[in-house]
């Protein structure tokens, strides 16, 4: 077996130029599945990783997935909103133990800007049931104070007392409907938390209020930037609706009923949604799409494994003279096969070992821009189950397609005897 | 582990017959034999069994009838496994052409037979390499970086002569050889067949030669025209 293992090696060598590239075929076609599936499992642990500890979220009816996306990973836009009385009915409910009231719609400079207030520090959750943390300052006090997410900061160049100006609507380009005049500050940075917070302005709920103040017909009020600062003070600034409620239960054992309650509301309609379960929504409307991609990329791969059973069988007819003298001095048809099907194996063991390799590098490369763009970690972890799997697997298929021109070897050294007429 | 002779021949054929699939008879022998120790010279035609013979006696053929007794293995009877063992243990072959691996050295090439016999890998000992380099030596390549050489820049002169270097790695009985000078010139065949003998000799191997070219037979102790034995003579 070592003597075989030897001369399969010395074999490839010989013939490295097609080697390397039928490897090369292999470890492109690994390295595409592998970055597939990391891909994948990187964007369901991001998304699971983003919430925890939150038993319900709680906003204007439409599809669950759709209250998931904009009110965890702000994606989308809500519909419709909920009217601060009945956030008040809902958070004084019997069966709620606290609420967070999150108003979103806002930008600043392609951040979204959402409104909230003491409770989201106290009770948001990300990751293993990890909470917000402060790299620098304080939870806003005043009503024109900002806490920023990492990427914020970072990315903008912000820090502690640096103004901000925060603007009505979405988009990045919001020169004109800017409100000079309502300038905030910022109070507080977040450490990192790899979620959409990241990417957040937090604000309060009445500064919300106040950004929209002479805006409330939706289009500008020509004498809104003449309302100075503290004529706005002097507003209620009392939100007259929010986004969306996130809320914890006294009782876990009581979710489905006080679910369906909030959903048969009787004045206002209402959606309550159990975050864990819209994620599997979402992830059943994506599964279509990952399995077609996998399947792509596992059929690549056995394009790979028959670019080796194919090089070594146009292989065959000049290494015939070759197996004939292996026979002569006392190999057995069984070493001949052995030999082949090893080759097959080492091209399909380098290949996927290459594969994984370029795959890492990638990650290493690539993955602290996905993690900042999509708030996706690839599994930055190193390699693990999947990439061993994926070895054993493409190692075995290997073996099992050289076994083919193993066998045709095989038969033509019992058929040719000693003399190969060449 | 193999049945053990103490009979004086290394090859005895009897009431051989043979015929390659669809194909008309080619061989139909009543007796051939090579003694211990023999040097043999097989003539005959091009095309008139002589290498299929050879292919029967290294046991990588099977006749249709008769026996082919090897060393007291009779290879018409035995399994392939084991025909392929008595091959491994006890046989030396060398070709025409292209003898060698193209992606082992000189010596990787020389030491090959051992990996698939442990009796002859037992016989050379722990040295393998510096008995392929002795052998080398002996069949007059010597030089030391003609050993490092790739085996496919050798002269066709040099890969003979490695080819019988490793026909005769670990003491092999018999060395069988398939025309191996066919493609030198003269001077170089008569000296290659000269350091063959004198190898084989040396070990005590029987060396069963083949050509087509009679006027070899001067060189070895006996003589064999396969026309005259082979009843299904070809008219090829
Ligand atoms: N693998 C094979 N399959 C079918 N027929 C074969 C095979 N090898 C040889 N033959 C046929 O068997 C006959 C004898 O061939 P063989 O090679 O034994 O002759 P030879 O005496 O060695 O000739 P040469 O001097 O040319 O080497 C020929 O007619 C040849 O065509
Ligand atoms: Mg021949």
């Amino acid at each position: 077996m070592k003597a075989l293992f030897a001369l399969a090696w010395k074999s490839l060598l010989n013939r490295r130029a097609s080697v390397l590239l039928t490897l090369l075929a292999v470890a492109l076609s690994v390295a595409l599945f592998l970055g597939v599936d990391k891909a994948r499992t990187g964007a369901r642990e991001g998304f699971g990783h983003t919430i925890s500890g939150t038993d319900l979220i709680i906003g204007a009816p439409t599809g669950s997935v759709n209250l998931l996306l904009y009110s965890v990973f702000r994606m989308g836009n809500a519909t419709a909103e909920i009217s601060w009385p009945t956030y008040q009915e809902l958070a004084t409910r019997d069966d709620i133990a606290w609420t967070v009231p999150i108003s979103l719609g806002d930008s600043h400079r392609g951040f979204r800007v959402m409104g909230t207030n003491h409770a989201y520090f106290e009770h948001y959750q990300y990751g293993r049931g990890q909470s917000l943390r402060f790299a620098k300052g304080v939870e806003m006090d005043d009503l024109f104070d900002a806490v920023i997410g990492a990427d914020v900061a970072r990315e903008l160049g912000y820090d502690i007392g640096t103004p901000l100006v925060l603007s009505h609507g979405l988009g990045k380009a919001d020169f004109g409907s800017g409100h000079e005049n309502r300038p905030f500050r910022v109070v507080g940075i977040l450490a990192p938390t790899g979620t959409p917070v990241d990417r957040t302005v937090i604000v309060s709920l009445e500064a919300i209020t106040a950004i929209h103040v002479g805006w409330e017909t939706g289009a500008k009020n020509p004498l809104s930037d003449s309302i100075t600062e503290d004529m706005i003070r002097s507003f209620n600034l009392t939100p007259k609706t929010i986004t969306a409620v996130y809320a914890g239960l006294k009782r876990k054992g009581t979710i489905l009923r006080t679910r369906r309650e909030i959903n048969t509301n009787k004045g206002e309609p209402l959606m309550a949604i159990i975050p864990g379960e819209a994620l599997a929504e979402l992830w059943s409307v994506t599964a279509m799409a990952e399995r077609a991609l996998l399947a792509v990329s596992i059929f690549v791969i056995a394009v790979g494994v028959v670019s080796i059973l194919t090089s070594i069988l146009t292989s065959l007819n000049e290494r015939r003279r070759e197996m004939s003298i292996l026979r002569a001095v006392g190999a057995r048809p069984g070493h001949i096969f052995g030999l082949l099907t090893l080759e097959a194996g080492l091209i399909g063991f380098l290949g996927a070992l290459l594969g994984i390799l370029i795959v890492h590098v990638l990650i290493l490369i690539a993955g602290p821009m996905v993690m900042q763009r999509y708030g996706i970690s690839l599994g930055g972890t190193g390699p693990g189950m999947t990439d061993l799997l994926t070895l054993l697997a493409v190692t075995g298929a290997s073996l099992l397609a050289g076994a083919i021109p193993a066998w045709a070897a095989f038969r033509r050294s019992l058929a040719d005897g000693l003399s190969v007429k060449l | 582990m193999q049945p053990e002779t103490a009979g004086t021949d290394a090859i005895r054929v009897d009431n051989l017959r043979f015929a390659w699939p669809g194909h008309p008879p080619v061989l139909d022998i009543e007796r051939f034999t090579l003694h211990r120790g023999e040097k043999l010279f097989l003539r005959g035609p091009s095309g008139s069994g002589k290498s299929t013979l050879l292919g029967l006696i290294a046991g990588v053929l099977s006749p249709e009838t008769g026996t082919v007794d090897v060393l007291g293995n009779d290879m018409a009877t035995l399994s392939a496994a084991k025909r392929d063992r008595v091959r491994a243990d006890h046989l030396g072959v060398i070709f025409q052409m292209f003898n060698l691996v193209p992606y082992l050295s000189v010596t990787g090439n020389v030491t090959l037979p051992l990996h698939f016999s442990p009796a002859r890998r037992a016989k050379v000992g722990k040295d393998a390499e510096g008995e392929a380099r002795r052998l080398l030596g002996r069949l007059g390549l010597t030089n030391e970086t003609l050993l490092g050489r790739r085996v496919s820049d050798l002269s066709v002169g040099q890969q003979q002569r490695v080819a019988a270097a490793r026909a005769l790695m670990g003491g092999p009985d018999i060395v069988i050889a398939d025309e191996p000078t066919s493609a030198l010139d003269a001077d170089a065949r008569d000296r290659f067949i000269e350091l063959l003998s004198e190898e084989a000799g040396r070990t005590g191997a029987a060396l069963l030669f083949v050509s087509h070219d009679a006027s070899l037979a001067r060189l070895f102790d006996r003589a064999v025209d396969l026309s005259e034995i082979n009843k299904a003579g070809v008219s090829a």
